[in-house]
């Protein structure tokens, strides 16, 4: 990976190393590599079907790599339980968002958290001191994280279902950031949205790197918003990595004009 | 569509509240008025009025037997309508929280009978240990502990034998962990039938089969004496006892990490893992305690009916407590009692000692209590035609159910299940 010169030289939050996914016959992702510097925003292009959503469930753990490895933090973290890579810090928001959409927004965050909670079947029942404390805490920070993310107050308690679109895809976001990750993976946040409020999350995503010193992994389509947060872009194609390096860079890449428009005659 | 998008943000695609087809309007202006009616009461009542309504039904609870005669009917189809409850409560942390549909709850109803024969009976001839148990009792040969202690025992055998059984439907969904389930409870059911051929050694069999493990303690506590069928009261307090232990319990697991936990795999089960829940612990979690709470009533009914006999450990019993939670609303912790209890009554009291001369009194040649399955199933499907959420539905399902929320779950996440934790999301 050292094929791309990042001026400074930065510790990888997340290694990908030669991973590959095969469903039976079908590779979906085929020995991809991928360096994920800290503090930076990385975004992963390509064409509908290159295996993008594929690499992010193996970063997450909900699929097992056919073969290769991948690192988090200095961690191998390739055959790990997804509840384990979140405890570790990596947390995820969805293509189509998956809310527990029969729970209040503010629920939703505080099962977010439930890694970083210590209440068991007993502490439950008895609900002493700690618990208690514990569960107001939780409560209050999830909270913050809903401000945060700009939901509006009345709506904390309402069901994740009954919110509008965009606002479901605010408390995802708050949901993921309640792990107190150090990468968030965003699988097309704008998704659905219309370019004032790309813009707006664009913005957003800066500030979450630099409020809550996160990593962010990207999936995008709008290249508007490609372009302008990411500091790295690497572009998949039917399982393979064709591209990557600085924005600028790779949109000028002819391999990448070709797997989006197809070759010129 | 978008009249109730309050926000009115300009998304192109909005999983929200739709009135779907056009709705009775009046009807939903009806239902707003109740809401505000509800919330002016609320907002009348002193804050700690949830306490004394809880406390009043206590006190009516522990009261309640001195209405009737030590030995009435009515108090006998009480005492199995709350150890019913008991039951329902428990199939509701399976079923209603953590959405798993188990079809064989009445394995833990056998396992906790089974208890009571093994522990409280001569039925271990050449053991002899006795614990806390009655003067009577403590002389006759085999194992004898104290009801309270076989409770615990049969807690924790059940607890065990759940998570056991939840172990090979952890990577199944919906009517596939149906059918794992109801395969288990048949297990169980032919194990205790079969259990005569199962030799312990010395001439000790797992069960007496058929044929039933009579003579079992009642239960017994110093200063109360021994239970007896004369005076039901004790009886009745004592399993009203268990049922406020575990509602209670019910009621703090609920709104903890634990509650939270099974209701977010229910609802999503990639999105819940992905938020840090593990799934093998979660579920098992929900499988142990559920089945719990059966062994415990599984034991009082083994004690009340003086007989813990194979034959009692039907396929059609784990379908009657389905049947309460179902009505009650799925989960729902009042849901579950109120239909344990709506259950229980008719079971044992409107239809043998009501209604079952009806059909002879107007000419047909027929009991009712031959057709009460019959009956069960109108009701059950007169209830999902008028309140499908269920007698006191679960706050969260009362909005799936009705129709308030048209998100459906095609819109919200992705359709089931490919590979082992069904994900198939598309690029």
């Amino acid at each position: 990976m050292s094929a791309v010169a990042d001026s400074p030289p930065v510790a990888a939050a997340m290694e990908v190393d030669h991973v590959v996914k095969a469903f039976g016959g079908l590779i979906a992702v085929n020995d991809v590599s991928l360096d994920i510097p800290k503090g930076k925003i990385v975004s992963l292009i390509g064409p509908n079907g290159a295996g993008k959503t594929t690499l992010f469930n193996m970063l997450t753990g909900l699929y097992k790599p056919t073969s290769g490895r991948i690192v988090f933090d200095e961690r191998d973290i390739t055959r790990k339980r997804p509840d384990l890579i979140t405890k570790l810090g990596v947390a995820r928001t969805f293509q189509n968002i998956r809310l527990f959409g029969a729970m209040t927004a503010l629920e939703n965050v505080i099962v977010g958290r439930h890694t970083r909670m210590r209440t068991g079947v007993f502490g439950a029942i008895f609900r002493p001191p700690w618990v208690r404390r514990e569960e107001s805490e939780v409560q209050d920070r999830a909270r913050d994280l809903l401000k945060f993310v700009g939901l509006r107050e009345d709506s904390f308690d309402r069901l994740a279902a009954q919110l509008p679109y965009g606002d479901q895809r605010r408390v995802e976001i708050a949901r993921a950031l309640a792990s107190d990750p150090s990468l968030l993976l965003l699988d097309e946040p704008t998704a659905g949205m219309n370019p004032y409020e790309s813009d707006a999350l664009a913005q957003f995503m800066r500030r979450m790197r630099e409020e809550l010193n996160l990593t962010i992994l990207l999936i995008e389509h709008d290249m508007k918003v490609v372009m302008g947060v990411s500091e790295r872009v690497t572009v998949l194609d039917h399982g393979n990595k064709i591209a990557e390096g600085p924005p600028a860079e790779v949109r000028a890449d002819p391999a990448v004009i070709e797997a989006y428009l197809g070759k010129q005659t | 569509m978008s009249e109730l998008d309050e926000n009115n943000e300009p998304s192109t695609r909005s999983v929200t509240v739709s009135e779907g087809e056009p709705g009775p309007s009046d009807w939903s202006e009806f239902r707003a008025q109740m809401h505000e009616w509800r919330q002016s009461v609320e907002r009348v009542l002193p804050p700690w009025w949830s306490r004394a309504l809880a406390g009043t039904l206590i006190v009516i609870g522990i009261v309640l037997p001195f209405l009737f005669s030590a030995d009435s009917g009515f108090l006998n189809a009480t005492i199995i309508a709350v150890a019913y409850a008991v039951m329902s409560l428990g199939l509701n942390i399976v079923v209603g929280f953590a959405g798993l549909l188990d079809l064989g709850y009445v394995a833990f109803y056998a396992l906790g009978a089974y208890t009571l024969g093994w522990f409280g009976s001569g039925f271990f001839f050449k053991a002899h240990l006795h614990v806390l148990v009655s003067p009577v009792a403590s002389t006759l040969p085999g194992i004898h502990l104290n009801f309270i202690l076989i409770l615990i025992v049969a807690a924790l055998i059940c607890a065990l034998a759940g998570a056991l059984i939840g172990l090979p439907t952890l990577r199944l969904r919906g009517d596939y962990i149906a059918i794992v389930t109801l395969a288990f409870g048949e297990i169980i059911a032919t194990l205790a039938v079969n259990g005569t051929s199962i030799h312990l050694g010395g001439g000790q069999t797992l069960t007496a089969g058929n044929l039933g493990i009579s003579g079992v303690d009642s239960p017994y506590f110093p200063g109360l004496g021994l239970f007896n069928e004369l005076n039901l009261r004790p009886w009745y307090w004592l399993i009203f006892g268990v049922l406020l232990v575990v509602l209670f319990v019910n009621l703090r697991l609920r709104d903890s990490r634990l509650g939270r936990a099974w209701v977010a795999l229910r609802e999503d089960e990639v999105a819940a893992v992905s938020m840090g829940i593990p799934l093998v612990r979660t579920k098992l979690m929900a499988y142990s305690i559920g089945a719990a709470f059966g062994g415990m009533a599984g034991a009082f009914f083994g004690t009340y009916f003086t007989v813990v006999n194979a034959s009692q450990f039907q396929f059609g019993f784990s379908i009657f407590i389905l049947g309460m939670v179902i009505i009650g609303g799925l989960g729902s912790i009042w849901g579950a009692v109120a239909g344990g209890l709506l259950l229980g009554y008719i079971n044992y009291y409107l239809i043998p000692d009501v209604l079952n001369s009806l059909p002879s009194k107007v000419g047909l040649n027929f009991q009712l209590t031959e057709i009460e399955f019959g009956i069960y199933g109108f009701l059950l499907v007169i209830m999902m035609i008028l309140r499908p959420q269920g007698l006191i539905p679960e706050r969260r399902r009362r909005l799936e159910l009705t129709g308030r929320v048209a998100a459906t779950d095609s819109e919200l996440v992705e359709p089931t299940a490919i590979s082992t934790l069904g994900l198939a999301e598309s690029e």
